[in-house]
């Protein structure tokens, strides 16, 4: 995992800053007046004008310690920003992850077991449907429909303005209400990709002996597939989950742009169109060191499920 | 072999339906200046955000432009970033794979770490930090792509590469003293396409829908260049106000990517030889 992070780094770096057009450019376009010896004097304030492996390596020893330098834009820590931001992100996306998960695996299963009945057939259209939809597009007829001209849902932001002057059940019901769409949304994807996961997984389950074995011996079908194949087929279904953590987190930027949601997402947009170098890259370093988590979790999760992984580490 | 393969193809209704509406796309993009009602571009002040009617079919957007013929034209970027987007990840991703899966030991190492590497990033977020830095246009967006989407390709063509470099087909190429490049590409490479080919079908669709996304953002194709991703960005200005902006830029990129994805579907049963055998 280190090397992962090493890597990762030093492509942000090197991808970030080769580009033209740095943040002493942004910051004197507007003035002509500027003179070259305040663009120098900029570009020293900002460590600019020292060799690129020595601000890089500047830049890590910095990192080690979680310090990622100072915005650009308002002169704010990065690592308060980000830490600011993470939790509405990390929120909603564990959200959508328990929506996902839990219309997915039933939906694979039934279409499973009920292998070219309508119902399959209907959930094969629907993932097909799912997987094409701009999602973006998508947040847009709901806001359309469910915001504008229905009018039950609040079509940005995750509170209401009045948000102080509620108990506690009705800040609830107020963040359930704004978060509905949001979540509902990135969650429409992950859906059809992982109903599909588990119903080719179930459908590998189903064919093995121990199942027909499960069922010569007298079970009920609906315990032969929950309690033998259900199992089994989860494995596979989790390492995905696992796996959809960079799209669920790159996801963000569009959804928090169109719902005004202050997580990440929003301040990765904000900071991009700024050329915020120091948020940026600490955006994109702290964005892989969650989804390394959240494959390390996937990995945690497999050997929950499948007792083989236990028993080979005894 | 072509003709093995059509038949499985044709057998699948919904592939034959996207066959069918791609081409339909194709040729409504390249024809464009030809049926597009209006041109794209012009401004006209006394029909500002019109609804649906004889006059515009789709309506017109906050300058008065006519929706329906900026579609036509946007059709030709989807076209456009979709195919050059994937041809460069290909060739990257056949490059790399094929490298890794030939020689093997340190370099197939780095490689694979490297491709590891890129798939822990957040993709969108490097294409995104790219895109804002380097002025954003529909060069940009292709190139940063197609370096952004070749990792599932290398793998693929390494783990066929694998399969075969011990065939005894490889061994005699070798034998009578081929060189590793004509080895690779002339008797290796052209074995290991089949999944290539799939896997750029659903990449096609994948990179319509990132070319959607960031025009959205406006880091794509640049107004007043029409893109259905940037009609959908005047579509959220005005939501309250013109749905009919919203609606039908999204329609075309779904029916558009949908075709993709049935084609790739309906290939890859068709190219895998172990199902020409089993069942029908």
């Amino acid at each position: 995992m280190v090397p992962l992070i090493f890597g990762i780094t030093l492509i942000s770096f090197t991808v970030i800053h080769l580009a033209p057009g740095g943040p002493v450019e942004v910051e004197t376009e507007m003035s002509l007046k500027a003179s070259t010896q305040a663009r120098e004097n900029l570009k020293k304030l900002y460590g600019l004008d020292k060799p690129l492996h020595v601000q890089y390596a500047d830049w890590l020893i910095r990192f080690v310690k979680l310090d990622f330098g100072k915005s650009f834009v308002d002169g704010n820590k990065v690592i308060d920003k980000i830490t600011e931001r993470v939790p509405v992100t990390i929120t909603i996306n564990i959200l959508s992850l328990i929506v996902t998960f839990c219309i997915a695996v039933p939906i694979g299963v039934l279409s499973a077991t009920r292998q070219f009945s309508i119902f399959d057939k209907l959930t094969t259209i629907f993932v097909f449907i799912g997987f094409s939809t701009p999602h973006f597009w998508l947040a847009l007829i709901c806001m359309i429909v469910f915001g504008v001209t229905l009018g039950w849902l609040p079509i940005s932001g995750i509170q209401s303005i009045d948000i102080s002057g509620m108990n506690f059940f009705e800040r609830l019901a107020d963040w359930t209400r704004h978060l509905i769409l949001p979540v509902g949304i990135s969650a429409f994807g992950a859906i059809a990709g992982l109903s599909r996961y588990s119903r080719s997984s179930m459908l590998e389950v189903i064919r093995q002996d121990y199942i027909r074995t499960a069922r010569a011996k007298g079970l009920k079908e609906s315990q032969v597939i929950i309690r033998h194949a259900l199992r089994n087929a989860l494995m596979p279904v989790v390492t995905i989950l696992g796996l959809s953590v960079p799209g669920l987190i790159g996801g963000a930027v569009i959804f928090e742009t169109i719902f005004s949601i202050p997580g990440m997402g929003q301040l990765f947009y904000q900071s991009t169109m700024s050329r915020d170098y120091p948020t940026i890259m600490g955006i994109l370093v702290i964005g892989a060191v969650l989804t390394l988590i959240g494959n390390l979790l996937a990995d945690i999760s497999y050997a929950l499920v499948d007792p083989r992984v236990r028993i080979s580490k005894e | 072999m072509i003709e093995i393969i059509w038949d499985r193809y044709k057998k699948n209704h919904l592939a034959i339906a996207g066959l069918f509406v791609i081409l339909t796309i194709a040729t409504i993009a390249v024809s464009a200046p030809l049926i597009a009602p209006y041109n794209p571009t012009a401004i006209d002040v006394y029909n500002v955000l019109s609804a649906p009617g004889t006059d515009h079919l789709l309506g017109t957007d906050e300058l008065g432009r006519d929706v329906l013929s900026r579609m036509i034209w946007g059709s030709r970027v989807s076209l456009k970033v979709g195919f050059v987007a994937v041809g460069i990840a290909i060739s990257i991703g056949i490059i790399i794979g094929a490298l890794s899966g030939f020689y093997g030991g340190k370099t197939d190492a780095v490689l694979m770490r490297f491709v590891d590497i890129m798939l822990a990033f957040p993709t969108f977020f490097l294409i995104l930090a790219v895109i804002a830095i380097v002025e954003p246009s529909i060069s940009t967006i292709m190139i940063v792509i197609g370096f952004t989407s070749w990792m599932d390709v290398s793998r693929l063509v390494r783990a066929e590469i694998l399969g075969l470099k011990e065939r005894d087909f490889v061994l005699a190429a070798k034998a009578i003293g081929a060189s590793d490049f004509r080895v690779i590409f002339r008797h290796i490479l052209p074995n290991a396409l089949s999944p290539v080919f799939v896997s750029a079908t659903f990449g096609v669709a994948g990179a319509i829908l990132v070319e959607s996304g960031l025009s959205f953002l406006g880091l794509g194709v640049q107004p007043p260049d029409p893109s259905w991703g940037n009609i959908l960005t005047s579509g959220k200005d005005y939501i309250t106000v013109a749905w009919w902006l919203s609606l039908y830029p999204g329609i075309a990129i779904l029916i558009t990517v949908l075709s993709y994805n049935l084609v790739g579907e309906g290939l890859r049963d068709s190219l895998d030889p172990r199902l020409w055998r089993s069942g029908k």
